[in-house]
């Protein structure tokens, strides 16, 4: 128990050390801006825009698949380019720029009490790499022989020969090479986004009063820091073996009759690297997901999350955990075998810490106060589909399980679940949220509840069936499912009914696109603190937030940002900066 | 309050789903129904907890949603019940992980009386090879593949003289015998599916891979390619009968070995295999084509 | 993947120690009132950009470690034919040795303040960085006339990528001890230039460390030395 000082004893807090940069024109207020907060929404839109044609490839894809032969445009390369496409935008240029870019940058600032990013010059260069990534990878639509069509693993040797679409051609090389300017200006932004945590909390923010999403964006940052590395590494040397002829990973190989100059490379270092990366690059995805969901759920049911201690330690935990994880993505890739008994205990053993996590979100909801508000719809709706998801992970990490599941639509429904659905419904939810924050205007109700339903139940519809196609044997990556004894005539109809849903739900983000525009005049004006929330983003003294944040003088923060209907409290919260004694101060008996 | 109905919805259609809806696996041709029952035990383990904890939640937002004058409880954490939970949890993955380590271990280790068949995968069609009458396969190495050689075997290897050699055609297996599949490529990954024997493995050009199964039932059944190997991926299919010992040797008897493939080579008469090979290559590119052109 | 693990455990190693300082375990509800002014914990009292930079070592480190061990990964092939390391390897050894040394120099005479010697340290750094990279030019030069090409063998490929990515990163720190150059003859104030000096000597300490353990790993003796642990762990 620590020693509670009165409220007036102590000195008001010091501007933070972080020099401002302060802009005096519109360029460097609005283009060339050093503010997280600009950054944050150039970042959002940026990958909401590319973000828009991976929705559209998904659309094309579902043509092909759920009416095949119908459309003759969508040959086989194009099919393989737009699966590769659409995966490679959503996991990285979408998921993962949106939630450490776009919420890291917006929130970590807000939340834990600081003008800015500590390093604000580092963080606009960091958007403005992530751009040029993301207009490389466009160019590579309109390069000669198309973007690359290797599957967004890009497992070589296939990956670089010209039975792939872009194989040899410029595709697969655009896409090496946004890949490594991604990682190059995700490595900027990520130094801002921990040291922040280090480093800028104002006064009284201790890391045990962190808000959950703080926890979430930190840890999920420190991991693609040090995960993100691996994907450097096979990006390089696949780069030197299209190019420079190297064999890093490319075997003896006969192509179409012919013998390569290439010799003695192994595509299993390869995989090794990619999901060294590309298992904890699932986490951070999730990781920020889980984060802002806690909060959602405990501003939103008007209750402290359920067991915050064991909140962090298990994001912590997973964080830690998925590094030694990653070949349960390889159990048929032909590694040693005995791996696998190392590698589905390790898996099955992190599922602990994420059901404690889950079980901890339906705590919170127990004799809590539940408004029904779109957030918490979302949030609601995140937790069902993220247990399906990670229920039938329970499946794939199992070795033996995964050996007749592995590479058919069950894997493919299994992601989409999980690391698509659950973490895009956090997405909206937190959207919904702090809109009101970021533009000082509600979203529309009616649009939102439209737009959560739909997507809510469509995305069920979509994936939940799709895992039976799977268990049937019907292979993913296969661009025509006809002349298949496994693909039956009424599994056919349900891959039609599949790809009806995807329209319906595709057509549901664009009516909230429209919401998103239509509300930033004609919303509803919300206030500084509409959802009556105790973290410090909501207690700004301007709403939009302006540059430097708080005003004059930065917050003290005397409470963990969980105090919601405190006994003795008169209202049902205490905002963080609040001082005072109230409630519990003995342990309970 | 929709949303609670619609939780319950969700966890009965789902379960009404599964146990009603036409689409579950293929009936099994091999011996891996351990696999199958792994899947079981899991279904039933992840759907109960899948429907107490959404079932849980519709209770929660029907039972406490927001009414005037209501407050939340204030409840930091319970120790006892967070121990609990984590103590259950472990106790359910422990009973997933058990059964399926034991299956895999079977799975990985290779019944000494398993006979042994390579199947090569090359874009975008299977091979096969089978030890001849000394039951022993010869090496092989891709940088040997020509046109005569196209399955790369090296000539020098008195074992590989009598293997027999099936070239993009189906492979016949006897029923009731344990088989080795050896798994080679000479190009990409591919990856050897057959949906009914639920064994599968990636090819690995540069390295030999494996997996075993007895197959229980006579019929023919169809290989998927299960690995992205390029834009002829779906096109990679073949065919595995699976027959009566008598047929087999049947079948067996009238496939070359690869001596008697490369011998007529030799005296320069007609090299029937080489342009065996390349018409069966150009059957899919001219598939390719067609697909590409409609 | 051993190395990267290793790498790894050392970095969550650190972590959990400076995690056990922040009193994860304590209980946030029961505690109301200011507490960082009792217990010290709303951020280290290092200078931000140092706690930045360690960052941003950790996350070079680790590329190197994964360089690293995709090398041991490769190495373990058929057709690895290790090549030989040129002799004026150890020159630039001695050379980048130089280097941090004469930044070392700069770092201790601005903490006292001797702009002078600061200014000769920086300079001698430079220089001696300046000619570690085109002593590893030459030794680029020097294989391949030898016939050691990039893609004929994987050695040769790990050879040039893994030293040409470290002296990229030389390249770079030379860009910010050129700004620290600038401050130093332009008169910035003195605490500025002593922070800037040390993350300049941080960077260039580090740079030396990563390249002893990249000369150690081309020439051989990191295997050797893995082999014998092998044995004495069997």
């Amino acid at each position: 128990m620590v020693d509670i000082t009165p409220a007036d004893a102590i000195p008001p807090a010091e501007v933070a050390e972080v020099e401002l940069y302060h802009p005096h024109g519109w360029w460097t207020k609005y283009v060339f801006s050093q503010d997280a907060k600009v950054i944050a929404i150039q970042y959002s839109v940026t990958a909401t825009a590319i973000g828009m044609v991976a929705l559209v490839l998904s659309w094309l894809m579902r043509l092909q698949l759920g009416f095949p032969g119908t459309f003759d445009f969508i040959t086989p390369e194009a099919y393989y380019q737009f699966i590769t496409m659409h995966g490679m935008i959503m996991v990285i240029y979408l998921l993962t720029a949106l939630f450490l870019g776009g919420f890291g940058n917006y929130l970590i600032p807000l939340m834990v009490g600081a003008r800015d990013m500590v390093f604000p010059y580092v963080n606009m260069l960091s958007y403005w790499i992530y751009l040029l990534a993301v207009l490389v990878l466009v160019s590579s639509f309109f390069a000669p022989g198309g973007p690359t069509g290797a599957g967004w693993t890009l497992y070589p040797p296939q990956a670089i020969m010209t039975g792939t679409p872009g194989g040899q051609d410029w595709g697969i090389i655009l896409m090496l090479v946004s890949l490594i300017l991604f990682i190059i200006g995700f490595t900027m932004g990520g130094l801002n986004y921990v040291v922040t945590v280090l480093q800028g909390r104002t006064r009284g923010m201790t890391l045990m009063r962190l808000p959950l999403t703080v926890w979430g964006i930190f840890t999920a940052t420190v991991m693609a820091l040090l995960a993100f590395p691996a994907l450097f590494v096979a990006c390089v040397m696949m780069l030197f073996d299209r190019v420079l002829g190297t064999s890093f990973f490319m075997p003896a190989i006969v192509e179409m009759g012919e013998q390569l100059q290439r010799g003695g490379g192994s595509p299993i270092l390869f995989q090794h690297l990619f999901w060294f990366f590309g298992h904890p690059e699932v986490y951070i995805v999730a990781l920020p997901a889980f984060g802002i969901v806690s909060d959602l759920i405990s501003t939103h049911a008007r209750k402290n999350i359920f067991g915050y201690r064991m909140m962090v330690w298990a994001i912590i935990g997973i964080g830690a955990l998925s590094f030694v994880v990653w070949a349960h993505h390889m159990y048929v890739s032909g590694m040693h075998p005995y791996f696998g008994f190392f590698f589905a205990t390790t898996t099955l053993i992190i599922a602990i810490p994420t059901a404690i996590k889950v079980y901890n979100w339906v705590l919170t909801l127990w004799r809590g106060d539940i408004h029904l508000t779109i957030p918490m719809l979302f949030a609601l709706a995140f937790i069902v589909t993220f247990v399906n998801g990670g229920l039938t992970g329970l499946f794939l990490g199992n070795v033996v399980v995964d050996v007749p599941l592995s590479d058919t639509m069950f894997v493919v429904a299994h992601f989409h679940m999980v690391m698509g659905v659950a973490p895009i419904l956090v997405i909206f939810g937190a959207i919904y949220h702090w809109y009101p924050k970021v533009t000082g205007r509600m979203l529309n109700e009616t649009l939102g509840q439209f737009h959560f339903w739909v997507t809510f139940l469509g995305a069920y519809l979509i994936f939940f069936p799709m895992h039976y196609l799977g268990l049937m044997g019907v292979p993913r990556r296969y661009n025509e499912l006809t002349d298949m004894t496994v693909m039956t005539e009424s599994a056919q109809h349900l891959n039609s009914f599949i790809s009806i849903m995807a329209f319906i739900v595709g057509f549901a983000q664009i009516v909230f696109l429209f919401n998103l525009i239509w509300s930033i005049r004609h919303g509803r004006e919300a206030g500084g603190n509409p959802w009556r929330a105790t973290t410090l983003e909501w207690q700004t003294p301007q709403t939009p937030p302006a540059h430097g944040n708080f005003g004059k003088d930065l917050p003290i923060v005397y409470r963990w940002a969980y105090d919601y209907s405190v006994p003795g409290a008169k209202e049902d919260f205490i905002p963080q900066n609040v001082p005072g004694s109230f409630g519990l101060s003995k342990e309970p008996a | 309050m929709a949303i609670a109905l619609v939780l319950v919805l969700i966890v009965v259609g789902s379960v009404l789903f599964h146990f009603l809806s036409p689409w579950w696996w293929t009936p099994i041709a091999s011996n891996w129904d351990y696999i199958d029952n792994t899947i079981i035990i899991t279904f039933w383990i992840t759907g109960v907890v899948f429907a107490a904890v959404v079932l849980f939640m519709a209770y929660c937002v029907f039972r406490f949603r927001h009414r005037e004058g209501n407050r939340a409880a204030y409840e930091p954490e319970s120790k006892r019940l967070e121990w609990w939970l984590t103590v259950v949890t472990a106790a359910g993955v422990t009973a997933l992980l058990v059964p399926g380590l034991f299956v895999w271990s079977r799975f990985i280790n290779v019944p000494s009386d398993a006979t042994e068949v390579e199947v090569v995968g090359q874009q975008w069609q299977w091979s096969y090879r089978l030890p001849g009458k000394d039951g022993k396969l010869g090496t092989s190495d891709t940088r040997d593949v020509t046109p005569e050689n196209p399955l790369g075997v090296i000539a020098s290897d008195p074992n590989g003289q009598d293997d027999v050699v099936v070239e993009a055609a189906d492979l016949h297996l006897p029923v009731g015998k344990p088989v080795k599949m050896l798994l080679r490529s000479i190009d990409v990954l591919h990856d050897f599916y057959v949906p009914e024997f639920r064994a599968k493995m990636d090819m690995v050009p540069g390295s030999v891979t494996y997996f075993w199964f007895t197959p229980t039932k006579t019929g023919t059944f169809q290989v998927l390619c299960a690995e992205l190997c390029g834009q002829g991926h779906p096109l990679m299919r073949g065919v595995v009968m699976v027959d009566t010992e008598q047929d087999y040797l049947a079948w067996l008897g009238e496939q070359q070995t690869f001596a008697e493939l490369s011998a007529p080579q030799q005296t320069g008469s007609v090299d029937q295999t080489p342009r065996e090979t390349t018409a069966s290559g150009s059957k899919i590119s001219a598939r390719l084509e067609t697909v590409e052109a409609r | 993947m051993s190395v990267v693990l290793v790498f790894l455990l050392v970095i969550i190693g650190f972590a959990g120690w400076w995690l056990s300082h922040q009193r994860l375990m304590a209980k946030p509800w029961l505690e109301q009132g200011v507490i960082g002014d009792v217990v010290g914990m709303e951020g280290s009292t290092l200078p931000t950009a140092k706690i930045g930079l360690g960052v941003f070592l950790a996350v070079v480190g680790c590329l190197f470690a994964l360089f690293a061990s995709a090398y041991f990964m490769r190495m373990a092939l058929s057709d690895w034919r290790p090549l030989p390391v040129p002799r004026l390897l150890w020159l630039n050894t001695g050379v980048l040795v130089l280097s941090s040394i004469a930044l070392q120099c700069a770092s201790v005479a601005a903490r006292k303040g001797q702009i002078g010697t600061v200014r000769l340290g920086l300079a001698t750094a430079g220089l001696t960085a300046l000619a570690f990279l085109i002593g590893q030019l030459m030794a680029w030069r020097e294989l391949t006339e030898d016939g050691y090409l990039l893609a004929s063998n994987p050695a040769n490929s790990f050879f040039y990528l893994i030293t040409g990515l470290h002296g990229l990163h030389i390249l770079g720190g030379l860009v910010g001890l050129g700004r620290t150059a600038a401050h130093a003859w332009n008169g910035a104030p003195p605490e500025r230039l002593r922070l800037s000096v040390e993350l300049c000597a941080m960077y260039w300490h580090f740079l030396l460390f990563v390249w002893l353990a990249i000369f150690a790993l081309l020439s051989g003796w990191a295997a050797t030395f893995i082999d014998i642990c092998r044995q004495l762990l069997t």
